[in-house]
């Protein structure tokens, strides 16, 4: 054996690799069959991150179908419910330049909540069908009602109804369940730190 | 003698405190009327028993506890309800809250009631019940109800209970004076309270700087299981982890209780009222307040009832409202600013400051921290404020709960040290706040997840076994085919009728190439209205003849109506599609695709248009959907459809006219414009 090596020595170093290479194929072959990860691990954070209104307003039907087209290279800036936060956390996560959300997709606005004029519902289930999260509770030519605190504020069931009785009324009232301090006004920060300094257009 | 303990950091700033202490308790008397807010503690709300115009009794119930973790409220004196209405509360808000207003009718007339002499041959839950029933919750200053914290979950062992007497803040003086002048209700309502939880070990703790506080409670707790406990002045002392740190030693792990390290804290105050509520059956109706601060004649203590207005209680105190530069609810470190002098005193209003410009200066503006570190060596929680507050202005949220920001006690104490004057406890109270409803908010959109997934699942499984049932008919069919097919040459009348059956449909698929889908609707009305014909006249012969059959039959002509008025529905949608909208695009499947794909439509055309624009068009849409009402409108009263529609159709026409109203004004606004 170890007059092989003498002997051989550019051999020897071949076959040495060359089982080294074996030995470690395999077990990365094993590794990658039993630790298989299954789906695009990807997908799920970004749907962590996307707000689930499942308003479709930036043309999926849903926040997951939305994610998947994200994790395809779709453009970040499409959820108006996410708003510039929402866009900051992709962004963060994909490792992409945040860019302002796409006004084509609708305007960020303040959270809302859908109701129905019950006295003028007509019971047509339109809104039912329509409603991607199940919060709206009724039965054919029964009242309608939206379990509030199930309601994204998606829309969704605003154009279906044939007598335009729902509502998108702001889900939270301000008030003294939801005040909460305010971080001071940055703007007193910006105090020089020194007496002397001048602003910068003075100084020489 | 008891081995005291420290904390880590803590400060020492001017006491003040000897002002108020030079005068006994004064009674404020009682006010011409009481503002006694619904919510006084940490909990649900209480709610009204009373309704305006009742006559109310001194201690009488005016308002119930809601669920387990809240308190009742009682009547402070006697008089008359006069509203039940929001007005605005102390709180740093400035909002307003729902309140009980009594106006009183001076006669302080008392409900009649019973205190129990020896609580001893009371069980605990008697104890509990009662402490519960007078309403007190936590006198210290965050209001926790008292008979929840006494009630010890089973299997939690308690060995040290821990009477709070310290109030370490500058200024404030009422648990100072109540130990000088009420020491003996302190010990027997700690008394009571050992009883509940049976210590191995009850405490006392004080600070230093009380010696004639300390003097009275030793004389009252000599010969009982009471120990009393000095130890050096600083600030925070009094913050339950603090103190607990002090007296035990033992530091309360992060996010815990102090039940977890087998300690329970309460106030003095709370013992008193505790004493009050066992022993002479009085509800929590009144409280010690410490009037204090430069603006002030006669700085001093007064037994004040509930909901009494400030103003009342300053101008006992000889208030100048020209020389106060703001009031101060609590303490200097620890206090807010209150939005007005007519808010009413609650059960936690332990200290009223109304200090000068001179006494309080408006502080210096804040300028960049320089990272010198004071403000981590003085924190009582061994946090690092220099590093929350850069974490706070990024916003970044993860890194505050990884530095424990939950920890902060909002004590102050690195405000106070800071030499840059950076008001950081704002910034941990604004973060912490934020990160609450953030996790709120995630909570809600998991929860939206959740819902939509199984929503997708429900219809994926329902159109599976639509599918599967369709399959199982289709084999079925066949079998029988062949069952027939192996049953001999003789013609078979099913497979002969599926053949015909077969045959036509063929045709039909074939004759459709060039057969309008207008023509083919109507061929489908004309027939099914001919079948309804007569499959009514075999009813009629069927009923004449009395057959068997006017069941079968009758049930048979309903479904051909039913059908009849489909296809005649189909029709009509189809005319007026096409009258609409020349190129009637194939309906979606799926209604939520649809409505998402108009609203998109409608949303991409918007963009695209000037304000001017936007507004011709909606008013255009407007009217277009008041038409179509009209007509469903004018329809559904030629077939006599039921009033309710009739009803509902008839305020939509309304609502759309108002609607198109505003849309002329906004269009010749922007038209102007």
């Amino acid at each position: 054996m170890a007059e092989f090596i003498t002997q051989y020595p550019l051999l020897t170093a071949l076959l040495a690799l060359v089982s080294l290479g074996a030995v470690f194929g395999a077990i990365l072959g094993f590794a990658s069959e039993r630790f298989k990860t299954e789906g695009n691990p990807i997908v799920e954070q970004i749907n962590e991150i996307l707000p689930q209104t499942q308003c479709g307003q930036c043309g999926h039907p849903g926040c997951r179908p939305y994610a998947e087209a994200i994790a395809n290279g779709e453009a970040i800036n499409k959820c108006p419910p996410g708003g510039e936060a929402g866009i900051q956390a992709l962004a963060d996560l994909l490792d992409v330049e945040v860019i302002p959300l796409d006004e084509e997709h609708g305007e960020q606005s303040v959270k809302k909540v859908a109701f129905i004029r019950e006295a003028e519902c007509i019971g047509c289930t339109k809104c039912l069908v329509a409603c991607p999260v199940d919060a709206i509770l009724g039965a054919a030519k029964q009242m309608h009602t939206i379990i509030a605190s199930e309601c994204t504020g998606c829309d969704l069931c605003v154009e279906p109804c044939p007598v335009d009785c729902i509502d998108m009324i702001p889900a939270q009232q301000e008030g003294l369940q939801t005040w909460h301090w305010q971080l001071p006004d940055p703007v007193s920060l910006e105090v020089d730190i020194i007496a002397t300094d001048a602003p910068r257009e003075e100084a020489a | 003698m008891r081995k005291v303990f420290g904390f880590h950091g803590g400060i020492h700033p001017p006491e003040n405190k000897h002002q108020s202490v030079r005068t006994p308790i004064a009674d404020a008397g009682i006010p011409p009327q009481l503002i006694i807010p619904l919510s006084q503690h940490i909990g649900a709300p209480a709610v009204p028993v009373v309704a305006v115009g009742d006559v109310v009794l001194k201690g009488q119930l005016i308002a119930e506890p809601e669920g387990f973790v809240s308190v009742p409220l009682h009547a402070p004196t006697s008089g008359t309800i006069v509203a039940i209405e929001e007005r605005q509360i102390a709180h740093p808000s400035g909002y307003q809250a729902p309140c009980i207003v009594i106006a009183s009718d001076f006669n302080d007339e008392w409900i009649p009631h019973s205190g129990t002499g020896d609580y001893r041959d009371l069980d605990k839950a008697q104890v509990i019940e009662r402490i519960r029933a007078a309403g007190i919750a936590g006198m210290g200053g965050a209001g926790f109800p008292t008979a929840v914290k006494l009630s010890v979950r089973e299997g939690v062992k308690i060995d040290t209970l821990i009477i709070n007497g310290t109030e370490c803040e500058p200024y404030i003086t009422a648990d100072d004076i109540l130990m000088r002048e009420r020491a003996t209700q302190i010990v027997a309502g700690t008394l009571i309270m050992q009883q509940l939880i049976e210590p191995s070990a009850t405490l006392i703790g004080v600070e230093d700087n009380k010696p004639e506080g300390l003097a009275a409670l030793r004389s009252a707790a000599e010969g009982t299981a009471v120990e009393i406990v000095e130890f050096p002045t600083k600030y925070p002392s009094g913050g339950e982890k603090q103190l607990i740190e002090i007296l035990t030693g033992k530091q309360v792990p992060s996010g815990g209780l102090p039940a977890d390290v087998g300690v329970i804290c309460q106030n003095v105050g709370t013992a008193v009222a505790i004493y009050d509520a066992v022993v002479l059956g009085r509800p929590l109706i009144s409280r010690i307040t410490t009037v204090t601060g430069e603006a002030v004649a006669q700085a001093q203590n007064f037994e004040v009832l509930l909901g009494t207005p400030m103003s009342y209680l300053l101008e006992l105190a000889g208030y100048q409202p020209q020389e106060s530069r703001r009031l101060i609810m609590g303490g200097p470190m620890m206090g807010f600013t209150v939005p007005s002098p007519d808010v009413p005193i609650v059960k936690t209003t332990n200290c009223l400051l109304a200090p000068t410009e001179k006494e309080f200066p408006t502080p210096a503006p804040a300028q960049a921290c320089i990272r010198c570190g004071m403000c981590a060596q003085v924190c009582p929680a061994s946090l690092l404020p220099q590093q929350m507050f850069w974490f706070a202005q990024g916003k970044e949220f993860e890194k505050l709960e990884n530095h424990n920001l939950f920890d902060c006690i909002e004590c102050g104490a690195c405000s106070w040290v800071c030499p840059s004057n950076i008001p950081l406890v704002q910034y941990y109270r604004a973060s912490k706040a934020e990160i609450l409803q953030l996790r709120r908010d995630n909570e809600k959109s998991e929860q939206a997840r959740i819902r939509f997934e199984a929503r997708q699942e429900r219809l994926a499984a329902a159109e599976e076994e639509k599918e599967a049932k369709r399959a199982a008919r289709k084999k079925a069919a066949e079998e029988r085919a062949q069952q027939a097919a192996a049953d001999g040459g003789e013609e078979d009348p099913i497979q002969a009728a599926i053949d015909r059956a077969k045959a036509k449909k063929a045709a039909q698929v074939t004759g459709s190439a060039d057969e309008s889908e207008l023509e083919k609707l109507e061929k489908a009305v004309v027939t099914t209205r001919k079948r309804l014909e007569t499959a009514s006249g075999k009813l009629a012969q069927a009923r004449d003849q009395g057959s068997d059959l006017v069941q079968a039959l009758q049930t048979g002509v309903d479904k051909t109506r039913a059908k009849l008025d489909a296809a005649e529905k189909a029709l009509h949608d189809y005319q007026q599609a096409n009258s609409d909208a020349p190129m009637a695009k194939a309906a979606p499947t799926d209604a939520a695709q649809a409505a998402i794909e108009k609203a998109m439509a409608a949303r991409s055309a918007e963009a695209a248009l000037s304000p001017a624009e936007k507004a011709r068009a909606q008013l255009g849409k407007l009217q277009q959907r008041l038409e179509k009402s009209r007509a469903k409108l004018a329809e559904s009263r030629d077939s006599g459809a039921e009033d309710k529609i009739i009803e509902a159709l008839e305020s939509t026409v309304e609502r759309l006219s108002e609607k198109i109203a505003a849309a002329e004004q906004e269009l010749q606004a922007t038209e102007g414009a």
